[in-house]
């Protein structure tokens, strides 16, 4: 505008232009500042960096971990997780017995729980919740896993659920199921497009409740002050959206953040030593390694895929686990943030968590692995690669994720270990989509995998019994093409077993099959590296306690605990002045424009003087 | 968006066509916008069919990747195949594609579950905010400083320029994003080091400045990374000119140097500049993925990018026909501006 005005008073506009540029720039800073600042009396915020989108944020539909992660703190459960140990605790549910028969359970409510709209939460909305989920497909779609079992919900009184399984059922204390308000949802009519997010505050019965949510910029809950565990100790819980993890660290540096999780051990060691940061070196819930293809079929026993034949003699699946050398996979790739691993759950479940004793080992002995070989009839040919008694030459195919970077240099190693063994592999660093292609089609022979373990094993086990093969080829739930009678028996003898410590042995059992098998063959458990800022978070509840993590817990116990720090001296106090300064240093670049402008036109008119 | 442009594009290219037969003159001119309208609705239809197909060659299966480390089991994954509709048979889908497309209606995200249309009106604008911005000031930056360089050709002020504006053009934007976010960002702590608002910001002038605030950084990366193309095209089409008798005559005429500069060599350089703007403006739409991505930046780069490592089939399909709707457009514009601008095309 001042730009139009400028051939009569060339000069002393140009700078009027420049100066107007700079002052604005100078009272926008301002507001930015001071908002920072307000910190102290006004409401605490704890800030999350993220990145993965948001699928929906109806408990029906939710399958993103961000997304189950947010309903842990908005909606309560039946039961909980403890914070210390992982055991299943009460939530909704303050006591529960079985019938006889261990086909009935029965659940008593706790007195006095309330929806954040006011209306009370009664047993009415856990059983509409569950009965929905039988009876609606799309109600199905994330949770429906947990009621296939159910034979019917009901409602006595007020106080009490009980529920009819079809079949016993040592998962009922592990449902993730989030209790919905039956006024609010039953007005619903389609649950395969609703996804609970136009209306705010979204009724909920958690420690907090969501009252933001801005696609990919931001998710805002609020503490809710009458939570019956007690109010959480930040007013406010703000998940702010980064697309670049260096991007997030350097959001944290800043205090822009107050936590970053997921970060790579280069990150966590950058920040280990910086003041005012806290990094939390967590035992992760992740087992890492990688299936050998012990010739892929259907349920009818159909083959298919082109699997290598001499992987279903199970002398060679086990020397190629012979020879892969786990330490050194801890040191080198994970610069020591993760630990060797054996048993398929991982140690932070103590409870399951399986080792092999002495003989049972596979430990890391090439030579063994040769020798074992050797024995099996697999002779070294003139290029060093082995060739099976049936005459295939031992080259194989090793697919690994190429969009994480401890599984392709992981790959990188197997690959020479294998070399040494007189295996011949050819590394496949694909995408993550190609990968799953190869294991449904069955056209692979080695092939990474990783699963995030729950504090219950069930699923995880059930992804290796016969049950989960393909009826035909395509959609399966089986992770390895894995079956095995004994597996299978010990699998149903274990969802039968209520009594922990009994279930907990038949797990374990099945995880010296797999072991011994060598189709499923852990190599890590990766720790989970997170890091905050200690000035914006005075304590934070990890889980398990000790050497647990503070996000994706199951529970809301890092959230609900956590206590702000005094809100003095963080770093946006001294910044209004100095983003005044580099703002005119960028102004500088638009003034160069308008001065060009400027010049032109006073120069023009000059001309026509 | 894109579903407007072809009916309109349709109708105003096959009017002309009847009624450009009586006058010789005139009716060349129509053919000749005639011809260009047709060659646009052709390329348009084609991307809409290579949109389909394209991206179905991709590896993946959008079901496992959403449900991806999740206890679902056999018969959810099969329900969410039903709702993604992929439980047709490919030539079913095709023909759903296309009715949807006669309706405009481009399908649901599988990944947000909400229309695809929705997705892509929601995060235009902070893209054609952010591209516009840069590109904008990206070509003022480039042109300005491409005539200074021709007009002292071999000076040092020529060479530095050259030099400066080549050195960004060849660093990759992700790095030199970063650099920036590390020094000016976390390190001076004078931006912020991503994102487009700050959340909870409200109020018009606020938001405004906030904004503003957010897109400095992004903003100067796309400049310094994009104002080369335009430095370097002005500065040799310049140069061009600079032989032109046309100059000697100016000069003869007893005028300054930077008048024979400003309103006798520019305007004739800028034509291959304006060819340049044009096409770039096109791409302005389909935004600057890598420096969205590294500012986490919600806009349409963004989009794409969450929307291939699904793959989210709909939404794939939707953002690869917009981005190529808007370069087509721009390209027809510039077909039919640049006779107005360059009296040679006319004849």
């Amino acid at each position: 505008m001042v730009v139009r005005q400028t051939p009569s008073r060339p000069r002393s506009s140009r700078w009027t232009a420049l100066g107007a540029a700079v002052l604005a720039f100078v009272v926008g800073s301002l507001p930015t500042a001071a908002a920072a600042e307000s910190a102290d009396g006004a409401p605490t915020t704890l800030t999350l960096a993220v990145s993965q989108p948001v699928d929906s944020l109806s408990p029906f539909l939710a399958q993103r971990a961000i997304s189950t992660n947010i309903h842990r703190l908005v909606y309560d459960y039946l039961t909980n997780y403890d914070a210390e140990t992982n055991e299943p605790i009460g939530a909704i549910a303050e006591s529960w017995e079985v019938s006889e028969d261990q086909l009935t359970w029965t659940f008593h409510l706790r007195d006095g729980l309330e929806w954040s709209d006011g209306e009370p939460l009664t047993a009415d909305d856990v059983a509409w919740t569950y009965t929905t989920m039988m009876e609606d497909e799309a109600a199905a779609t994330a949770n429906g896993n947990f009621v296939a079992n159910f034979e019917k919900v009901t409602a006595p009184d007020d106080a009490t659920v009980v529920v009819k399984l079809a079949e016993p059922q040592a998962t009922m204390l592990a449902l993730d199921v989030p209790i919905l308000p039956r006024h609010v949802w039953e007005n619903v009519d389609d649950f395969a497009s609703h996804n609970n997010d136009q209306d705010f505050p979204v009724v909920g019965s958690g420690p907090f409740v969501l009252t933001g949510y801005e696609p990919n910029r931001s998710i805002t809950l609020e503490a809710n002050p009458d939570y019956w565990r007690g109010a959480p100790g930040f007013d406010r819980i703000v998940f702010r959206y980064y697309n670049d993890q260096d991007a997030m660290v350097e959001a944290l540096r800043k205090g822009e953040v107050s936590l970053v999780s997921q970060l790579t051990p280069a990150q966590a060691d950058a920040l280990a030593g910086e003041s005012g940061i806290t990094v939390n070196d967590a035992s992760g819930k992740r087992f890492m390694g990688f299936t050998i293809n012990p010739g892929a079929r259907t349920q009818d026993g159909d083959p298919i895929g082109d699997g290598h034949p001499a992987l279903r003699d199970r002398d060679v699946r086990r020397a190629i686990t012979m020879a892969i050398d786990k330490e050194a996979i801890v040191e080198r790739v994970y610069g020591g943030y993760a630990e060797a691993a054996e048993g398929y759950i991982p140690s932070r479940y103590g409870d399951y968590h399986w080792t092999p004793a002495g003989d049972e080992r596979l430990a890391f002995d090439p030579e063994a692995a040769n020798a074992l070989l050797d024995e099996a009839g697999y002779e070294r040919g003139e290029d060093g690669v082995r060739v099976s008694p049936d005459g295939e030459r031992l080259s194989l195919r090793l697919h690994v994720h190429n969009d994480r970077p401890d599984y392709v240099q992981t790959g990188q190693f197997v690959e020479e270990w294998l070399t040494d063994i007189g295996v011949e592999v050819q590394g496949e660093y694909v995408d993550p989509g190609k990968i799953g292609d190869a294991l449904t089609s069955g056209e692979y022979d080695l092939i990474f995998t990783g699963w995030a373990v729950n504090p219950d094993p069930d699923y995880v086990l059930g992804i290796h019994t016969c049950d989960a093969l393909p009826v035909e080829p395509g959609t399966m739930r089986s992770d390895s093409y894995f079956c095995n009678e004994d597996y299978d028996e010990l699998y149903r003898r274990q969802i039968a077993e209520y009594d922990p410590q009994e279930r907990a042995n038949l797990v374990k059992e099945m995880q010296q099959i797999l072991y011994e098998e060598a189709v499923v063959n852990v190599l890590v458990y990766p720790n989970t590296l997170e890091a905050y800022r200690s000035d914006q978070i005075a304590s934070i509840q990890v889980q398990p306690d000790p050497g647990g993590n503070i996000w994706g817990q199951d529970g809301y116990w890092s959230f609900w605990s956590a206590q702000p720090a005094d809100a003095a001296g963080s770093s946006s106090g001294v910044s209004g002045a100095l983003i005044a300064g580099i703002a005119a240093g960028v102004v500088v670049v638009g003034a160069g424009v308008v001065f060009l402008v400027v010049r032109h036109r006073s120069a023009t008119a000059e001309d026509r003087e | 968006m894109t579903g407007t442009q072809a009916p309109v594009t349709a109708a105003a290219g096959s009017a002309p066509d009847r009624g450009g037969e009586g006058r010789p003159g005139r009716g060349k001119a129509l053919r000749y916008i005639a011809g260009r309208l047709l060659t646009s609705l052709l390329s348009l239809v084609a991307v809409m069919f290579t949109a389909f197909f394209l991206f179905r060659i991709l590896p993946g299966d959008p079901v496992r990747a959403m449900t991806e480390g999740r206890s679902v089991s056999v018969e959810q994954m099969e329900e969410l195949r039903r709702q993604f509709g992929l439980d047709k048979p490919l030539p079913q889908q095709f023909v759903d594609y296309c009715l949807g497309l006669l309706r405009f209606d481009l399908g649901v995200s599988y990944q947000y579950r909400v229309p695809v249309v929705e997705l892509i009106a929601d995060r235009l604008w902070p893209t054609v905010l952010l591209s516009g911005t840069g590109t904008l000031l990206a070509a003022l930056l480039g042109l300005w400083l491409g005539t200074r360089s021709a007009w002292r050709r071999g000076s040092v002020s020529d060479r530095v320029n050259s030099g400066v504006a080549l050195t960004l053009w060849s660093v990759p934007t992700f790095w030199f994003g970063l650099i920036l976010i590390v020094l000016l960002a976390s390190g001076a702590d004078l931006f912020p080091t991503g994102g487009m608002m700050t959340p909870g910001t409200t109020g018009a002038v606020a938001v405004t400045l906030d904004v503003a605030h957010h897109m400095v950084l992004p903003v100067a990366t796309m400049v310094a990374v994009l104002y080369a193309q335009y430095l370097m095209i002005m500065r040799s089409s310049l140069l061009d000119e600079m032989g032109g008798d046309y100059l000697v005559t100016a000069r003869a005429k007893g005028l300054r140097d930077a008048l024979v500069l400003r309103r006798h060599a520019v305007p004739n350089a800028l034509l291959p500049a304006v060819t340049l703007i044009f096409l770039n403006i096109g791409l302005v739409a389909s935004g600057a993925i890598l420096v969205e991505t590294v500012f986490s930046w919600p806009g349409l780069g963004t989009l794409f990018y969450e929307a291939l490592s699904v793959p989210d089939l709909p939404l794939v399909q939707a953002l690869f026909i917009f981005f190529s709707a808007a370069v087509i457009l721009m390209n027809l514009v510039a077909d039919l501006v640049y006779p107005l601008l360059d009296p040679r095309v006319r004849s």
